[in-house]
């Protein structure tokens, strides 16, 4: 696993916490924009191989929609916000009363326009929570949003890391609404020189060597 | 019949009745080799234009244009076909997220193609058939038996080059 082999269990679970707090916020401006109670799953820090990381999401082929924000600053990275259609669907209803055909395929401007601005927020207080934790600058680019393979966007957030190793690091949490009627990810997936940063910041013991 | 699957940075070769398979191509793009005499197929997913840009010793050649074609090209030879008589499709490429386009990490799909294109005319191989940019994923799978290429994409259905 290259470069990633030396992080202890003790960094994981700082990065783990990482994902907990950022996805912690988004949710909780989720659960408002929505009124609904939100609950989120244990956030999972994984070291896995270029080829693996669409497998959580169902496979390369799963459509999938994405708002993608590139992170600038102290902590480089990206940052993907991810939705299936169904989801997507219901929290367009649920959040702005948009009745959406079941019949029609893809969406209308306004209701990727409504998207876009969820995905906004939601990175957007994952950052920012983030950013207050750690005392770094970090900044977010403008969001950007897509509609596609899962395989095909979340490959491209591994560009930067593909120039140092096959295996990325994810920051990976799900949440979902009590009956499951929205469900999504958050992944976090910060460059590899980044993590230097990152544990310093926090005061946790790194050799800066991985 | 077998559907020989290549992943991310992988290559892979194949002969009738056998097919070979890539999914969800973004910036990467999928080069297929064909010797239609032999009916020897090849494929590769290339990930990034050069293998200077990797910062870790060990290269694995197939993430890089210009280490994945010529391994490609030697596999396909060591099976029997004649690189002088390849052609070469191309799929993939694709700009994701547009609005990063000025950033040059960023417009990484135009520049794997542009890539490809320049070791497949070092090794003097001709495209024939060409599905590249624009901003969608695609999925694609080549039959070594007829050496047509099924691309696939989310909003513009299949289509066969």
């Amino acid at each position: 696993m290259g470069e990633f082999f030396k992080f202890g269990d003790f960094q994981l679970d700082v990065l783990r916490e990482v994902g907990n707090i950022g996805a912690g916020h988004a949710t909780t401006a989720l659960s408002k924009l929505l009124q609904k109670e939100i609950d989120m799953k244990v956030p999972q820090v994984k070291i896995i191989h270029f080829d693996e990381i669409a497998d959580f999401l169902g496979g390369d082929e799963v459509v999938v929609i994405t708002v993608f924000l590139r992170v600038e600053g102290d902590c480089p990275g990206n940052m993907f916000f991810i939705l299936d259609f169904s989801s997507a669907r219901n929290l367009l209803e649920q959040l702005l009363g948009m009745k959406v055909d079941e019949e029609q395929e893809g969406f209308t401007e306004m209701e990727l326009s409504a998207l876009h601005e969820i995905g906004n927020i939601l990175t957007g207080s994952y950052l920012s929570s983030l950013a207050d934790f750690t005392n770094l600058n970090l900044q977010p680019s403008v969001p950007a949003l897509a509609i596609d393979m899962a395989g095909a966007i979340l490959s491209y957030g591994l560009i930067a890391l593909g120039q140092n190793g096959d295996y990325a690091l994810t920051i990976d949490t799900a949440f979902f609404e009590g009956n499951e009627q929205v469900q999504g990810h958050y992944f976090f997936i910060p460059d590899p020189e980044s993590f230097e940063k990152l544990f310093s910041s926090l005061g946790v013991p790194f050799d800066g060597n991985y | 019949m077998e559907i020989i699957k290549i992943g991310m940075a992988d290559l892979g070769v194949a002969k009738p009745p056998n097919r070979l398979r890539t999914t969800g191509l973004g910036s990467c793009v999928g080069v297929v080799l064909y010797d239609s005499g032999k009916k020897i197929g090849g494929m590769a997913h290339v990930m990034l234009p050069d293998s200077s840009l990797g910062k870790s010793a060990e290269v694995n050649i197939g993430k890089y244009a210009d280490t994945a074609i010529p391994t490609l090209i030697k596999q396909m030879e060591q099976e029997g076909a004649n690189c002088r008589n390849m052609v070469a499709k191309l799929a993939g490429g694709a700009q994701m997220f547009s609005f990063l386009s000025g950033n040059d990490t960023m417009r990484i799909g135009p520049r794997n193609v542009e890539a490809c294109k320049m070791f497949l005319a070092k090794a003097g191989i001709r495209i024939v058939a060409e599905d590249t940019g624009g901003n969608c994923g695609r999925t694609i799978e080549f039959d070594a038996t007829t050496g047509i290429l099924n691309i696939r994409t989310v909003n513009q259905g299949v289509k066969e080059v």
